[in-house]
């Protein structure tokens, strides 16, 4: 490679450090040399913007660590000593806090900029996989971060998620109970969730989270055409329509990122509870075993999955299809049979069915928010026929679907 | 050929890309230093910690003449005793047989570097530590105490290594600890005694 | 197509039509708010008046220190000292109350509960209302019913500054009006005001650090502005490379 040359000819500490570490090679190999289609647009920001959020948790999760203290008589008591006695524990608080539903925004997003643009199709299907693997485990982090602050609505929440595990078959109460460590929600079991949030599950995101990114770095990114930039390479071997990674798309990152803080600033100062959707009211009570809070409902992001849990009028079945909302995007690149990734170049049909399922998740978020009462229930109803729909129905319709010509050259307008 | 035309120097403002790299590092170091700044902060004592450090009071009224209370700052034991007039009057008499008479190599804040080791002659205030390995001396406040002798004239005894101090918490020769009993800042508002306050500097 | 322009209207309708239906009148005391203002510092140190005076006899703030409200409020310790700070507590003592839990058994049958979060968990206009719509209940314990909270085990503690009023009931049950029965030592306008202090206090007792997260705010929002820019300026100025 042309930059092995200069590095060795400079030598001194960098020639020294490069023989003992491939400083200039991964450089060369990840950013310099790696070509990224040049149309990307605003979709593409939220991968870069995930891993920000990540080490945005960690470092404020190690901060918050370190005055939290686990235990059913003291886990509440430490975060309000966090929020008010620790020089910037308020801060440091809100923006764990705040910084698990941004979590979800920009991961929701990055999803769904690949249901736009057949990001999961061959032969990208591995990267999705681990991408389903980021998402579920961080659901589970999420879910114990949770349950940490022992406030009431983390209780009731530990109490109803984990009685989803009792809807098993045969083995389910016993499995409750060995999950909870006690016969009801108790120290042990927050003992153990804090155990798994803070070790265990940000352990496994970070390997899961670089295997995705040797994944990608193995297919290259997909882009708003869904055209596989590696079919058209030029005279230096380079793709056409690529652009080396760095500078182009990092310092477009930079910009991502600047403009993502000032959102992420706006609700940290400003906004801090979200009107009650980030920070729950009733989590400002202590757990109480022997009072469940009025109105009880997960954090957002969990709503649309646990609107179908409400809608089943069974129980055993309502778990069966909440379980299999959530695992349904992992057979995505299997379901879509069109020969067309981007939904630029796909039909009505397609168009008609993302219109439908779009909808129908923003809207049972929405109706997981309110009371399982009435119309409620109905809507809930029709709209997780509809999700289900989406999938189910998918590889008839991707292949009846009249798909457009995919031109040969990405489309980009300096 | 790539659509990059990076060959095409001409093109290229290199001086303005150099000053908005430069912008942006320096803009974004300003920044960093801003947002690690309330991490390092938190390390700083809480107001928890704080306010268990903070001066504590003692109403000196309720301590009869010859008696001692004990109070704590910041986790020490401090001794507060009343002394009566003949424990004032006896304390120069005992200069020949300390090790450290005018507390010249001993911890005490300078409104207290006097013959009584204390603001107001009546009250001795004392940090309750030996000064040799850290045990809490015990009062012997009777003269010719019966276990420490008859010619003993009254004052602190460590039973750990058998350090003797007198009623200004200053060491006896032949005792193990070298210096005097510590005072702790403190000052006199009315009849309270604030520990942790100094009259000049303010709380410790 | 127009079903699916019923169900879409009944999205968005949805929130605001089920809060219309629980709300009632135009002036329904559910409606109130507290209207409190966190930067008027006068008004949080009358509200901490107000506390101390009426309310820490039965209720904690057992997560404030005396010293931290002198310092948030602008009140010297030696004031703090002398009105506010109980004979036997240290400045730097937590907020608690005085009546042991046995006896406050005893009396109301519950443990008054502690107000640290209470604005963080009902809200101030909750509180607000509360304070307001306490009404003569012949059928209470206490003598009095509360709105906000039917069946209250708390009696009516602020009776001698607002009175003591008669709830006036339609024949569906619904709330109509108060009326008053006795009238108390402020006029309706002082003993709004003296709530409206009150639950201000409270609110900055919920979250300390609100009384000054949104100037910091600003200057975040400021500096990152003015980072995000820059770094644009560098951006577009490297893409022009790329055609």
């Amino acid at each position: 490679m042309a930059t092995a040359e200069p590095a060795t000819a400079k030598g001194g500490f960098r020639a020294w450090l490069n023989k003992r570490l491939p400083v200039d090679e991964f450089m060369e190999s990840q950013l310099l040399g790696y070509f990224a289609p040049k149309n990307f647009n605003v979709w593409y920001f939220f991968g870069s913007l995930a891993l920000l959020v990540f080490v945005i948790q960690i470092v404020t999760g190690i901060f918050l660590t370190m005055n939290y203290k686990p235990g059913e008589l003291t886990a509440f008591d430490s975060v309000e000593y966090i929020m008010r006695e620790v020089e910037w524990g308020w801060l440091i608080r809100y923006m764990h806090a705040i910084g698990a539903s941004m979590f979800f925004i920009v991961v929701y997003l990055h999803m769904y900029r690949a249901l736009l643009y057949g990001s999961y199709k061959a032969p990208r299907e591995l990267l999705w996989l681990f991408g389903m693997c980021i998402y579920l485990a961080l659901m589970a982090e999420a879910f114990f971060g949770y349950v940490l602050p022992w406030g009431n609505m983390s209780f009731w929440g530990a109490q109803v998620i984990v009685n989803l595990f009792g809807t098993i078959p045969g083995i389910g109460p016993g499995l409750v109970e060995w999950i909870r460590g006690d016969y009801g929600i108790a120290d042990s079991t927050l003992n153990r969730f804090f155990a798994l949030h803070v070790s265990a599950l940000p352990l496994a995101l970070l390997l899961l989270i670089a295997l995705h990114l040797v994944a990608l770095r193995q297919t290259g990114s997909n882009n708003p055409d869904g055209i596989e930039i590696k079919a058209r390479l030029g005279a230096n071997g380079k793709p056409l329509d690529g652009i080396p990674f760095h500078p182009y798309y990092t310092l477009k990152d930079v910009v991502g990122v600047g403009v993502f803080l000032i959102a992420f600033a706006i609700v940290v100062f400003f906004v801090p509870d979200f009107g009650g959707l980030f920070l729950e009211k009733p989590n400002f009570e202590p757990a109480n075993p022997l009072s469940t809070p009025t109105h009880i409902a997960p954090v957002w992001y969990f709503t649309p999955f646990y609107a179908i849990l409400r809608a089943v009028p069974d129980q055993r079945l309502g778990a069966l299809l909440m379980g299999l909302a959530v695992i349904a995007f992992v057979f995505l690149p299997w379901l879509d049979r069109s020969p067309v990734k981007s939904t630029r170049y796909r039909g009505w049909i397609w168009k008609l069915a993302l219109a439908v399922f779009t909808v129908s998740f923003l809207a049972l978020m929405y109706l997981g928010l309110m009371p399982a009462e009435g119309r409620y229930v109905t809507l809930a109803r029709i709209f997780t026929i509809a999700y289900f729909a989406f999938f189910v129905l998918m590889p008839f319709y991707t292949r009846i679907d009249p798909v457009k010509a995919v031109p040969e050259r990405v489309t980009y307008h300096a | 050929m790539t659509d990059i035309a990076v060959t095409d120097e001409q093109e290229i403002d290199q001086s303005r890309r150099r000053f908005l790299t430069a912008a942006t590092v320096a803009t974004g170091a300003v920044g960093t230093v801003f947002a690690i700044t309330p991490f390092i902060k938190s390390w700083n004592p809480s107001e928890r910690a704080r306010a268990l450090g903070a001066p504590t009071e003692v109403d000196v009224t309720k301590i009869e003449p010859g008696q001692m209370v004990i109070a704590t700052w910041r986790k020490q034991a401090i001794y507060i005793v009343h002394r009566t007039p003949e424990m004032v009057a006896s304390l120069p008499k005992n200069d020949a047989q300390l090790k450290d008479p005018t507390s010249a190599d001993s911890v005490q804040p300078v409104y207290a570097t006097n013959e009584m080791r204390s603001v107001k002659p009546d009250y001795l205030v004392l940090i309750g530590i030996c000064t040799h390995l850290g045990c809490l001396p015990k009062q012997h406040f009777e003269r010719g105490d019966a276990s420490l002798g008859a010619d003993w004239p009254g004052g602190f005894f460590c039973p750990c290594h058998g350090s003797k101090f007198d009623m200004a918490g200053r060491v006896f020769a032949g005792s193990p600890a070298s210096v005097n009993l510590s005072i702790p800042p403190y000052e006199f508002r009315g009849d309270t005694v604030v520990i942790g306050v100094d009259p000049q500097k303010g709380v410790a | 197509m127009r079903k699916l322009a019923i169900i879409m209207a009944a999205l968005a309708l949805g929130a605001p039509a089920a809060f219309a239906a629980e709300g009632g009148g135009a002036a329904a005391w559910q409606q109130w708010h507290a209207g409190n203002e966190l930067g008027d510092r006068a008004s949080l140190q009358r509200g901490a008046r107000n506390f101390m005076n009426y309310c820490v006899g039965c209720h904690s703030l057992k997560y404030v220190r005396y010293q931290r409200v002198g310092e948030d409020l602008g009140i010297a310790t030696d004031i703090m000292k002398a009105n506010l700070v109980p004979s036997g507590a240290k400045i730097t003592d937590y907020v608690l109350t005085a009546m042991p839990a046995s006896l406050a058994n005893a009396s109301f049958g519950i443990v008054p509960p502690d107000l640290s979060l209470i604005t963080r968990s009902k809200g101030s206009d909750y509180v607000y209302q509360f304070l307001k719509t306490f009404y003569l209940d012949p059928k209470a314990t206490t003598g009095t019913n509360n709105l906000a909270l039917p069946g209250t085990a708390m009696p009516h503690v602020l009776s001698d500054l607002q009175g003591l009023q008669r709830a006036v009931f339609g024949k569906d049950g619904r709330f109509e009006k108060f009326e008053t029965d006795v009238a108390g030592q402020e006029s309706a306008a002082e003993y709004d005001s003296f709530v409206r202090d009150t639950v201000n206090f409270l609110e900055y007792a919920g979250e300390p650090a609100k009384l000054h997260r949104a100037t910091i705010g600003v200057w975040v929002v400021l500096y990152l502005l003015l980072f995000t820019a820059i770094a644009w300026l560098l951006k577009q100025e490297y893409w022009k490379d790329v055609h």
